[in-house]
């Protein structure tokens, strides 16, 4: 079991006080609402792709600070990277965050992002870490809307009720 | 017949009993002893986080004595069988506990008469059954149903439903900012129409203790039948149906310090006499042909099927377990423990308590300015301590406050004062790591 006080890692915490790319971003070119209506988490994602990569991101919205940390997080990492780049981020990082994937021992691309491992020992908190990769997965793929209780959701993970 | 009380020796060996009469096992010269009844909980001497666990999550589910667990034990290993059924030892024996156990629930509401008492699964399943029984031959196109801004979801939805059913309409009593139900505007909500009332006797979100009693006599002074849910009352405080003069009172098991999966519906004989069956089956009826079937007298025209008798004769024994200590001594200590932590919980800058009523049970919510209740509860666990966080399944007091959620705080009569400084120091520690 990881330490669940790594969960509240400074890293995190610092996101949560000032995330990056906060607001909205009026030269969008594709967006979505992501909502967790367990916990009333709400979050929008805008970016703009310039050819096939991320030009520019933004987000906003009221959530948790595992949330807003994995959003401001989640924007700083998929900046400049190309579309299968940023989906191979969304794959891994919710194999992390449901325990499919073992950053110390399987080969990934998530860097800094790893901070978000320890939610995979908590799983009420799994969707909270997730909910902004699932509204950038939606946002790429012009759906529009995610939520973390979707059955239609593609990146619907089979995780615990909040 | 055996007898359902079984409070087992305590395996402490300084147990001794105090008092003789009157105060039961809980008090020693009128002083609670907390710490004596703490130690026939197993569950409460588990670690947490590396901690000692703190359990502040009674609203949703209270933990379970070992007389209780014993009881299911004995149960299971020596009269187990099928109730109202055979003629061989087993079965009536279990009858028998079974049929002592609902008499045990009688008593402690006051009802007039045990067939007045039904088991159900819990309180949602108790509201679910006088929706269709009740709410499904008597309500119709046009009328209406008076429910409360404090109401669980298990007490609206069931009415929404049948509203939608029916083409009837919900009404709904506005709180004030200290959580408290305006009852002029209830009495206002009143019309011709108006032909049943949903009331919770404590709000499970706010703690706040509901002036039931007034409004139960303003309904029925207008012939409207009013259902109060009990769930967050029964565990807290003294019910006296007979007193309150409610048409129906339910509360869930597992909130006693009883097993899941099973609940009671108080019903007036009357209203219970009149209703329509909620669910078919064995049990239930008293003959059937393809023709015709004629239904069983009440309490078993509600009760199709097996039920858990297990968890029936359990709740029993969990009842009888919490007479001995005496609810209003259980009453008194909880009081204590709200009121320190709200008070100690007020000096805390940045930390707002919702639900101020002057009249409450057992419960404090509170938010933790710039911290998510989620936030909270993950930091809290860390500690050892289990609060609920989230919208306590009441979202129209979310909504109400203009918050998505809270983090909840709610007592049992084995929780102490240094239970409530954990707390505190717990909520401080968040504020810290979130400084």
């Amino acid at each position: 079991m990881a330490d669940p006080k790594a969960l509240y890692q400074e890293v995190i915490l610092d996101h949560n006080r000032k995330p990056r790319n906060y607001g909205t971003l009026a030269d969008a070119s594709h967006h979505a609402d992501g909502h967790n209506p367990l916990c009333g988490d709400h979050i929008t994602m805008a970016l703009r792709l310039d050819d096939d990569r991320v030009g520019a991101i933004a987000f906003e919205g009221e959530s948790c600070a595992i949330c807003k940390a994995s959003a401001s997080m989640l924007t700083t990492n998929v900046k400049g990277k190309t579309r299968d780049e940023a989906e191979l981020l969304i794959r891994e990082f919710r194999d992390m965050a449901t325990g499919k994937l073992d950053v110390a021992t399987q080969p990934h691309h998530l860097g800094r992002l790893t901070v978000f491992g320890g939610v995979r020992d908590l799983p009420t908190r799994v969707k909270c870490a997730i909910l902004p990769w699932h509204t950038l997965h939606a946002a790429l793929n012009s759906a529009g809307s995610a939520s973390t209780e979707s059955a239609q959701d593609p990146m619907q993970a089979p995780i615990g009720d909040a | 017949m055996m007898n359902v009380a079984t409070l087992t020796p305590n395996p402490s060996p300084n147990r001794e009993r105090g008092t003789s009469s009157g105060n039961g096992l809980a008090t020693i010269a009128g002083k609670f002893e907390v710490e004596r009844i703490r130690a026939e909980f197993p569950i409460l001497g588990i670690q947490v986080s590396g901690k000692p666990l703190v359990y502040l999550d009674n609203a949703a589910s209270s933990q379970m004595p070992q007389p209780v667990i014993d009881r299911l034990v004995r149960y299971q290993k020596e009269q187990h069988a099928n109730i109202h059924r055979g003629v061989h030892y087993l079965s009536e024996t279990a009858t028998a506990e079974f049929e002592a156990a609902r008499g045990t629930l009688a008593r402690f509401v006051n009802a007039r008469e045990e067939r007045e008492v039904i088991f159900t699964s819990g309180t949602t399943e108790a509201i679910n059954l006088v929706m269709h029984g009740y709410g499904r031959k008597f309500i119709g196109a046009g009328d209406e149903i008076i429910l409360t801004t404090l109401e669980h979801h298990s007490n609206i939805v069931p009415w929404q439903m049948l509203a939608e059913e029916k083409g009837a309409k919900i009404r709904v009593v506005p709180i004030n900012d200290a959580g408290e139900l305006l009852v002029d505007d209830y009495e206002k909500l009143f019309t011709e129409r108006t032909k049943f009332v949903g009331l919770s006797h404590v709000s499970n979100a706010l703690g706040t203790v509901n002036p039931v009693k007034a409004m139960i006599a303003f309904a029925h002074a207008r012939g409207v039948p009013v259902l109060l849910d009990g769930a967050q009352a029964a565990p807290h405080l003294a019910v006296d149906v007979q007193d309150l003069d409610c048409d129906f009172y339910a509360f869930s098991g597992h909130k006693l310090c009883g097993p899941t999966g099973i609940g009671m519906l108080y019903g007036k004989a009357a209203q219970l006499e009149r209703m329509q069956p909620f669910k078919g089956g064995g049990d239930m009826i008293l003959s059937v042909t393809f023709e015709k079937t004629t239904y069983n007298t009440i309490p078993h025209k509600f009760e199709a099927g097996t039920p858990p008798i297990a968890a029936a004769i359990g709740l029993g024994a969990a009842i009888d377990y919490l007479s001995n200590i005496g609810m209003d001594a259980i009453a008194a200590h909880e009081l204590e423990l709200l009121n320190y932590a709200t008070a100690q919980v007020n000096t805390l800058p940045g930390v707002r308590i919702l639900g101020t009523s002057k009249h409450k049970a057992a419960v404090l919510s509170f938010i933790v300015a710039g911290v998510h209740p989620h936030d909270v509860g993950t930091l809290l666990n860390q500690d050892g301590i289990a609060v609920r966080t989230g919208h306590h399944c009441a979202q129209p007091v979310m909504q109400r406050f203009k918050v998505p959620a809270t983090s909840r705080a709610s007592f049992a009569f084995y929780n102490t004062l240094a239970e409530v400084d954990a707390l505190v120091a717990g909520i401080r520690n968040v504020q810290k790591v979130f400084a």
